[in-house]
């Protein structure tokens, strides 16, 4: 009941969005698609050296083979999966994190909002790229350092925005009136503060999920990030970089699969910026 | 008249200028006048057809409750219509021209020049970054109409008109830098910048304090005379337009309901509307339960701060029996509400101490455990920040029941349709709703029934009727009244509004800048004699009486010849 309601909402409002809004949901959903079926859609194995190094495209084939002699589409199609999910883990503890924080130093105050605040200055005050870079190299490139690096460096930037978003919200009667009643800290920040600070928050997700992708295929590239032979674009975008001297455009097909993605959650995030302010708008 | 009014026609003398300008002449007429708005993607029609006609030097008030169309109107004399609305149809003539035929940039050199107009808040209207008397010469320069030296010595003498505090230095200051009242003073002298025919005034005092009110209500019926200038008044309140106005005209939903001369509307109304409107603030509660001898609550030497800075409470002593009203009553800033925030321990007081059926509470909040906070609930003066927006009532109302009493499933279920019952909401129809989906007064209804979940002793009320239409306010003062009958409830009332104190209360504090300076039964503290600010106080709140603030100001005059010591409004 509840839940066909919000997918009625959700259906009335898509069929006003603009056209925009439908080509970045339709390229998310063609990726989810490769992602999940990903065994099912490859002719070989993520990791199977199937032929010579660098062959051209062909019937066997469709893209051609890696540095290796991997098959290209195969890796293309696993690199969404090992890409996007660890991007999403990724960003999603980073939302986590970053909200809870920022939810708290806008509700507690005091010196807690200041010792946080500028935990977070100090962190965003270094590039994050060199940041990450350094910390990775002492913990090692095991995937879950990755993630939790990744997301400890990107909650600062949530951190600001829930806070400032939250600073709205706590200064509400209906927050005071849960405080005169006896509420704690948890169901103020949970049931008050977040219902009305979540579209800003969702907006800001899909433009994170962009930046943690990129960050990872950055890392990648500068060989910190994912590791072979698990398939990620970045990476694969290094191993085939001098078949662009050979004219060959395979290389551009992972960083194209990048593009796209980011393009598609572009779209999305701006649609549902153009919604969360028109409904701004009415009150 | 005078002689400046001479020198104003002839030194606005534009392309624009005016036509002859004899008292009683048509100057504004509007017909079939249709205005629609944007909602949901559709037009919707919010004005059906209103005619209004005005004549030079006649001040028209238009009054109607929220919704009414009345600023719509007003704002459509100028040919303009806010962002989301359109005028569909009917006819603007101003002066023989037809506004809604004249071009955009011709329309721009007619507002501000011969048509001015007044907003509500004149602290939102101002630039803070421009002295007042930059913003005052802008427009009689930018027009065309006089040079800055001129406009500048112009704006001193109607400074001095409007009776503000010294006139030749107030217009260097900034807007931030001057009281409300000033403010919005210094706003009606801006609008006589450049001497129009017409000036829209938009609920100019609907956002100041009764004493404050009086001032502003003067100056602007003084100038308004003095220039021969035609006015639009728009307000809610019906006992202030009948000050203004020599024209009423009554608007409900886009609809003209009455129209007539302002003493005749008041005295002989036709209209059902009309009537209750003219009777509104006529509720008074039935007296007389005995008082008990321990008061629930007792409140003494109370002293607070926010910040440790300045004393916004001073050894406040009070106390609530069961059963009674106390109103709080008081300008802003006199801590009325700071009262409150102490009481509740939001504000925890810096000495002094709040007791409750005997028992010392603790003064903060996070020290009183959940029994003491039960007993002791607050209504909101803006029900729309008082609810959020993202719960739906049967949570709004669930939560407090759950959290106080302990009722689970179908019983709280069960109980929050009780009380919607009590608050006089259909269960079936509001249960699911968002508060967004509610009005004004529905709202408030919400918070009072969130308040009576937690079956408390003693409610405070923030001004819970001072943001809602008269008629709305009176509804929601009988429903408190039925409730604390039925339930034994007591209340603290906090207010600015002497009229709703005469409906409710049983005893009265009134409360000048952190301090009691009178408290006692209604009946002491509303007859004579009283403390001298009670005095400005009472004498301030206006009267169905279209000769009140006449005689009022006479009698002012007269006994400060006599030397005899009166209060000034603190506004000056």
């Amino acid at each position: 009941m509840e839940l066909s309601m919000v997918l009625k909402e959700f259906w009335k409002e898509l069929k006003k969005a603009p056209g925009t809004a439908w080509v970045g949901l339709a390229i998310i959903v063609f990726y989810v698609f490769l992602a999940v079926f990903a065994p099912f859609l490859t002719p070989y194995g993520e990791s199977e050296v199937v032929g010579y190094e660098f062959e051209p495209w062909g019937e066997n084939f469709a893209l051609g083979t890696d540095n290796l002699g991997r098959d290209m589409a195969t890796r293309l199609i696993y690199g969404a999966r090992n890409t996007i999910g660890i991007a999403f883990i990724t960003t999603a503890l980073t939302f986590m994190m970053g909200s809870i924080t920022g939810f708290m130093a806008a509700t507690l105050g005091g010196w807690f909002d200041q010792a946080l605040s500028r935990v977070v200055d100090i962190l965003m005050a270094i590039p994050s790229l060199i940041f990450a870079l350094l910390i990775l190299t002492i913990t090692g490139t095991s995937i879950p350092a990755l993630i939790i690096v990744i997301a400890v460096l990107d909650s600062t930037r949530v951190f600001r925005l829930a806070r400032a978003v939250s600073m709205n919200v706590v200064v509400m009667d209906y927050v005071e009136v849960a405080k005169l009643r006896g509420e704690g800290l948890w169901w103020i920040m949970n049931r008050e503060v977040l219902p009305n600070a979540t579209a800003p928050l969702v907006a800001e997700f899909g433009l994170r999920f962009c930046f943690v992708f990129l960050f990872i295929s950055a890392l990648s590239f500068l060989g910190l990030g994912i590791q072979p032979p698990t398939a990620d674009w970045g990476s694969m975008v290094r191993d085939n970089a001098t078949l662009i001297t050979f004219g060959d455009i395979t290389p551009l097909l992972p960083a194209g699969a990048i593009a796209m993605l980011t393009v598609g959650v572009n779209f999305v995030v701006d649609w549902f910026l153009q919604l969360t302010s028109g409904l701004r708008d009415e009150h | 008249m005078s002689t400046e009014n001479g020198s104003g026609e002839t030194s606005t003398q534009t392309s624009y200028g005016k036509g002859g300008g004899e008292k009683g002449e048509v100057l504004l007429e509007m017909r079939g006048l249709k205005i629609e708005g944007m909602a949901d993607d559709v037009w919707h029609e919010i004005v059906h057809g209103v005619d209004v006609t005005l004549h030079r030097g006649e001040v028209l008030g238009l009054i109607g409750e929220s919704g009414a169309g009345k600023s719509t109107i007003g704002i459509a004399s100028m040919g303009y219509a806010k962002p989301g609305c359109r005028i569909s149809d009917g006819t603007i003539m101003f002066d023989g021209m037809d506004l809604r035929k004249t071009p955009e940039h011709q329309l721009r050199k007619l507002r501000g020049a011969r048509i001015a107009y007044v907003a509500q808040s004149a602290a939102a209207s101002f630039n803070p970054a421009h002295k007042l008397i930059d913003q005052y010469c802008e427009m009689p320069v930018q027009h065309g109409v006089k040079p800055r030296s001129e406009a500048e010595q112009e704006a001193k003498d109607i400074y001095a008109r409007l009776r503000l505090p010294d006139p030749d230095n107030i217009g260097f200051r900034y807007p931030h830098q001057v009281s409300g009242g000033q403010l919005q003073r210094a706003m009606t002298a801006m609008a006589m910048s450049c001497r129009p025919d017409l000036i829209v005034f938009d609920e100019p005092t609907t956002a100041l304090d009764v004493t404050t009110q009086i001032e502003v209500l003067a100056a602007i019926k003084d100038i308004v005379e003095q220039f021969n200038t035609a006015a639009i008044y728009i307000t809610h309140d019906l006992a202030v337009v009948a000050q203004m106005a020599d024209k009423i005209m009554v608007l409900k939903l886009g609809d003209m309901i009455e129209e007539g001369f302002a003493r005749q509307m008041i005295e002989e109304p036709k209209e059902e509307y009309t009537k209750a409107l003219v009777a509104v603030r006529t509720f008074r509660k039935d007296e007389d339960i005995p008082k008990e001898e321990s008061p629930i609550l007792k409140v003494e030497n109370v002293t607070a701060s926010y910040g440790g800075g300045v004393m916004v409470l001073k050894n406040v002593s009070m106390e609530i029996h069961k059963q009674k009203t106390v109103a709080v009553v008081g300008e802003s800033g006199s801590g009325k509400s700071t009262l409150a925030r102490a009481i509740t321990g939001l504000l925890p007081p810096l000495e002094g101490t709040v007791t409750y059926h005997g028992e010392v509470w603790p003064n903060a909040l996070k020290q009183r455990n959940k029994d003491q906070l039960r007993r002791l609930q607050m209504i909101y003066q803006l029900p729309d920040t008082a609810l959020n927006p993202r719960q739906r009532i049967r949570d709004i109302l669930g939560r407090p029941v759950e959290f106080y009493v302990g009722k689970k499933g179908k019983e709280k279920t069960q109980r929050v349709r009780e009380l919607l019952d009590m608050i006089e909401l259909d269960p079936d129809q509001f249960i699911n709703r968002y508060p967004g989906e509610l009005s004004g007064g529905q709202k408030q209804r919400i918070c009072i029934a969130r308040a009576l979940a937690a079956e408390p002793e003693l409610i405070i009320c923030d001004e819970p009727t001072s943001a809602l239409d008269q008629l709305v306010a009176e509804e929601i003062l009988k429903l408190l009244d039925r409730l604390q009958k039925e339930l034994h409830l007591s209340y603290m009332f906090i207010t600015h509004d002497l009229a709703t104190v005469r409906a409710i209360a049983d005893e009265i504090i009134v409360m000048l800048l952190g301090e009691i300076v009178e408290q006692g039964a209604k009946d002491d503290v509303l007859n004579p004699p009283h403390h001298k600010y009670t005095d400005l106080l009472l004498s301030s709140v206006p009267e169905m009486d279209p000769d009140w603030l006449d005689n009022l100001l006479a009698e002012r005059a007269a006994r400060k010849a006599k030397g005899e010591a009166i209060m000034e409004s603190m506004d000056n």
